[in-house]
């Protein structure tokens, strides 16, 4: 049997020290009446049979030769050497760090995590990661909820819709207001929110928003923020961590809690996971932030070391009463987005941020130049923009993927107005002869 | 070993992801394009080293842990099995990393993705019959995440018959998720207390027992590796008040083949296939924490759900939004699809019997474990487990041994530790799960050497507080690091 390295020898003489005839006895006090029912599933494969099956499921997706699909999710390169690192047995196939002595590998690389993402974001505590973005923006909500106790939440409609969604299902059993303040062609209604905030920000507990947007608007949301600040109410930055390398940072935009899908942090694409949550805030929240936190202290004879701190807040203790039910972290997700921090340096992270940033805007200025197409609005950009067609983007979408392109996002599944508008996002992978392509099909198809 | 930080030198450079130089775009700044007052004031303070330093950093970690690819490592509630290496290159295959999740959902895309979405169709499909359910989400992104989604579900479900229920209980032996997950789906969390023999008391649970009762979460085995015989029993009395049962699937390892949740009358369960299923632990993660249902909460399972169409020739997949009732999305897409891909990986090579096997396995060697240290340790319950025990150290708290000594001498003769302080109903616990793919000859010196170290706790108690001796560090100062609360490196 597979992995099972008993033989039979070894079996009886085990049976025997336990005193039972056979491995059925083992389960005898199992009640007839709760055996399985039925147990059809099928036999087993040798290791060349299933990975020659898997590999027949991998090659009947044929995946589109250019993608300009983004909507928070990108294909960044990935340096060779976060695979090799994080592949290795003693990181792949560790567990939990609870015994420190035995794990300071995993123990050390979380805390360079939590120091690189206090950096990128310009924070002062971040936790050891959560699911995905998405449950890091339900987090820093909930964190917001308990830190104000109050249990209303302003949240921009510029907020990828997909972590919308995530926050209304795991909220809906909780007593929580969410107020979606409606965008303008994309563009976060401030206005609004500095009114609402105006009338009602005693009852707020945070206002949330993204930068870039969703439709990959550059923003600046340091009037919100200091609004919200001014009514007791925390202020939630969800950011893009490749841009982080030099948009302005949540802090500078006075922030309480950032979060970021760290996906484009050496993750690969993968369908939809696994990702990972970067969680961090100001000092002040420190008792807030869920989640493991690790932190340095020395051992008995002074050396230096690390240890999961801070546990009082976590399930295992508090149980019902714990600031979140999260049990893991994303470590080995957490610890490629590390090692690909350290291999890119800060030049490398600023060169696939500006590199990704002026294909982006080489390709809006042809694409613009395509009759009946514009930009969905004016405001800066970054890496990704919007784009109103002359038809319904769906249909442009199935044309361009014939061709073998993913032009990009539709959105008029999130935003009723927006049939005809595309989201485009490009990254350092994209080449010019892509774009060339994309433009072509695009103009081919409207 | 330095911090990465501290290895840092300025104008050192590892990997440039791109060339700019070559392009026609050369020189470009993010200036160019975004005004100043965007832009941040100076670039994050990332670390400067070259791929080598990067490579000797990472390495030199990485032989600061213990693994299961190195180490015996029997801890207790997590199955810590062999993790095969065959499933990682199926997982790493570009045709399944390069997929934007987003493809599925655009017109056309679906015919791009079918290797994908068979992944997940055959995933769930297998997931049903292993456990006896209607269907399966592998949405859950962990075990923790597999909780929640149940219990919202268990509140959907309720929702739709106007049952007016506010509450959840669970036994003092659940694991901490239990109730944290529960009260964060709205509900309050009621204490089932076990029984003197550690099982749920069937009586005990009629008592709490009302209309307002939602649900009773629990495993089986239980966290004391113990078969919850009453079962029928109290899935009889909670039909009685429309309330649901909850598996926890944690310690579904013990009873494949034997038993199926589905046929004994559970409602939900979630899986850990970072444990039955032998995905890696990662260091803690990522997991995935995939939800089975019976039939009457299909309706409010999370979407999209991958269907098959089986009109034509070739079957095709595709994704079903036409999900009224449905509770949302508990994950951006399809939960971690780089994940259950090695658990559909090790579920068709191993099959119906292997699964089976691989329960049997682990029973067995658990029992050979309990029935080597009974005489030493004291197994408060049972007198067969399943596929782990407790045992309690509380015999050698006289001569000022503790459950911890214990568990830090073991890591000097290079095995990890069993789960220590878990179930909390057990003083001075020390839980062992050996899982199946540990042979004799390892349970055996493992045995061994432990049996020297209880015998080293009567003789020379000191020794022990002294332990670890021989690891990277020696034992570590947790409340100082709770005081001082480091958890970042200075700039």
């Amino acid at each position: 049997m597979p992995y099972i390295p008993h033989n039979d020898e070894e079996t009886s003489e085990m049976l025997k020290v336990v005193g039972v005839k056979s491995l059925d006895d083992l389960f005898a006090y199992i009640p007839k009446e709760m055996r399985p029912k039925s147990f059809d599933l099928p036999s087993g494969l040798t290791e060349y049979e299933t990975a020659t099956r898997l590999a027949g499921l991998a090659a009947s997706n044929c995946l589109p030769g250019a993608s300009f699909a983004g909507a928070g999710f990108y294909d960044h390169v990935i340096p060779a050497a976060v695979d090799a690192l994080t592949s290795r047995g003693e990181f792949l196939t560790a567990y939990t760090p609870y015994q420190a002595e035995a794990a300071q590998g995993t123990l050390q690389a979380i805390f360079e995590y939590q120091t690189i993402v206090c950096r990128l974001l310009d924070m002062d505590i971040a936790n050891a990661s959560v699911y995905d973005g998405g449950s890091a923006v339900f987090e820093a909500a909930m964190m917001a909820v308990r830190a104000t106790r109050r249990n209303r939440l302003l949240v921009d409609a510029a907020l990828n819709p997909l972590y919308r969604k995530m926050l209304f299902t795991l909220t809906a059993n909780l007593e929580l207001e969410i107020q979606i303040i409606e965008q303008q062609n994309g563009l976060t209604d401030k206005a609004k929110l500095l009114a609402e905030l105006d009338a009602n920000g005693d009852k707020i507990a945070a206002v949330v928003l993204q930068n870039p947007t969703f439709f990959g608007n550059v923003q600046d949301y340091s009037d919100v923020f200091a609004k919200a600040k001014s009514k007791g109410a925390l202020s939630i930055l969800s950011v893009y961590p490749v841009m982080q390398a030099i948009l302005k940072t949540p802090r500078e935009m006075g922030a309480d809690i950032a979060v970021a899908d760290g996906q484009s942090l050496g993750q690969p694409l993968n369908f939809g996971g696994p990702y990972l949550g970067m969680m961090a805030c100001t000092k002040e929240l420190v008792r807030q932030i869920p989640g493991r936190i690790v932190g340095r202290t020395n051992d008995l004879e002074g050396k230096t070391g690390y240890v999961l701190t801070l546990q009082a807040r976590e399930q295992h203790i508090r149980r019902a009463k714990a600031t979140s039910n999260i049990c893991s972290n994303q470590a080995l997700c957490a610890l490629r987005a590390l090692a690909h921090l350290c291999l890119l340096g800060p030049k490398g992270l600023t060169a696939a941020a500006e590199r990704s940033l002026e294909l982006a805007h080489f390709a809006a200025k042809r694409i613009c130049s395509l009759p009946g197409v514009s930009l969905l609005n004016q405001a800066p950009f970054g890496n990704e923009f919007a784009v109103r067609l002359p038809k319904q983007a769906t249909q442009v979408v199935a044309s361009a993927l014939e061709q073998g392109i993913l032009p990009g996002v539709p959105l008029g599944r999130w935003y009723p107005d927006m049939d005809s508008v595309l989201l485009i996002a490009c990254t350092e992978k994209n080449s010019e002869e892509q774009i060339d392509a994309l433009v072509q099909v695009l103009g081919e198809s409207i | 070993m330095k911090t990465v930080f501290a290895q840092s030198r300025p104008n050192r450079q590892g990997v440039m992801p791109a060339r700019p130089a070559s392009s026609k775009f050369s020189g470009v700044t993010a200036a160019m394009f975004l005004p100043e007052e965007l832009l941040r004031k100076t670039p994050p303070a990332l670390p400067q080293l070259a791929e080598l330093d990067v490579v000797r950093h990472f390495t030199g970690l990485s032989r600061l842990n213990y693994s299961v690819d190195g180490n015996f490592y029997p801890l207790g509630s997590c199955t810590m099995k062999y993790n095969p290496k065959f499933a990682e290159v199926a997982a790493a295959l570009p045709g399944f990393t390069a997929a934007h999740p987003l493809l599925a959902q655009l017109p056309g895309g679906e015919d791009m993705v079918q290797g994908s979405l068979e992944v997940i169709w055959e995933t769930e499909k297998l997931l049903c019959e292993l456990n006896g359910m209607d269907a399966f989400t592998l949405q859950p992104m962990a075990g923790a995440q597999g909780e929640l989604t149940g219990a919202l579900l268990i509140a959907a479900y309720h929702k739709a018959k106007n049952n007016k229920k506010t509450k959840i209980i669970c036994p003092d032996s659940a694991h901490g998720t239990n109730p944290a997950s529960a009260a964060l789906a709205g509900y309050e969390v009621i204490n089932l207390k076990s029984r003197d023999d550690g099982l749920v008391d069937p009586d005990a649970l009629a008592e709490l027992l009302d209309d307002e009762v939602a649900a009773l979460m629990m495993t089986c085995p239980n966290t004391l590796g113990l078969f919850e015989k009453h079962l029928p029993a109290l899935v009889q009395k909670l039909r009685a008040v429309d309330a649901l049962l909850y598996y926890d699937g944690a310690n579904l390892n013990a009873i494949m083949g034997r038993m199926r949740v589905g046929d004994v009358g559970f409602d939900v369960v979630h899986l850990n296939l970072h444990k039955t299923m032998s995905t890696p632990h990662g260091g803690g993660g990522p997991g995935s924490g995939p939800v089975g249902v019976s039939a009457r909460l299909t309706p409010f399972l999370p979407g999209p759900r991958v269907v098959k169409n089986t009109g034509s020739a070739d079957s095709t997949f595709a994704l079903n939004y036409d999900l009224p009732q449905s509770i949302g999305q508990v994950t951006p897409f399809y939960g971690h699809f780089g994940v259950y891909i090695k658990a559909l990986a090790y579920l068709l090579r191993l099959g119906g019997e292997g699964l089976s096997r691989a329960s049997d396995y682990a029973v067995l060697n658990a029992n050979y474990m309990r029935k080597r240290l009974e005489n030493h340790l004291a197994v408060p319950y049972s007198d067969l487990c399943m596929h782990e025990f407790a045992a309690s150290a509380t015999a050698y708290e006289a001569s000022g041994v503790r459950a911890l000594d214990i568990a830090k001498a073991l890591l000097d003769k290079g095995y990890h530790a069993p789960t220590i302080y878990f179930p909390l109903i057990v003083k001075e616990c020390l839980m062992f799960e050996p899982t199946e793919t540990e042979s004799k000859e390892t349970l055996d010196r493992f045995c061994d050497d432990l049996l020297n170290i209880l015998e080293q706790a009567r003789k020379d108690p000191d020794a022990l507080h002294a332990a670890p001796v021989s690891l990277p560090v020696r034992r570590l100062d947790e409340t100082r690091a709770a005081r001082e609360m480091v958890l970042s490196d200075e700039l």
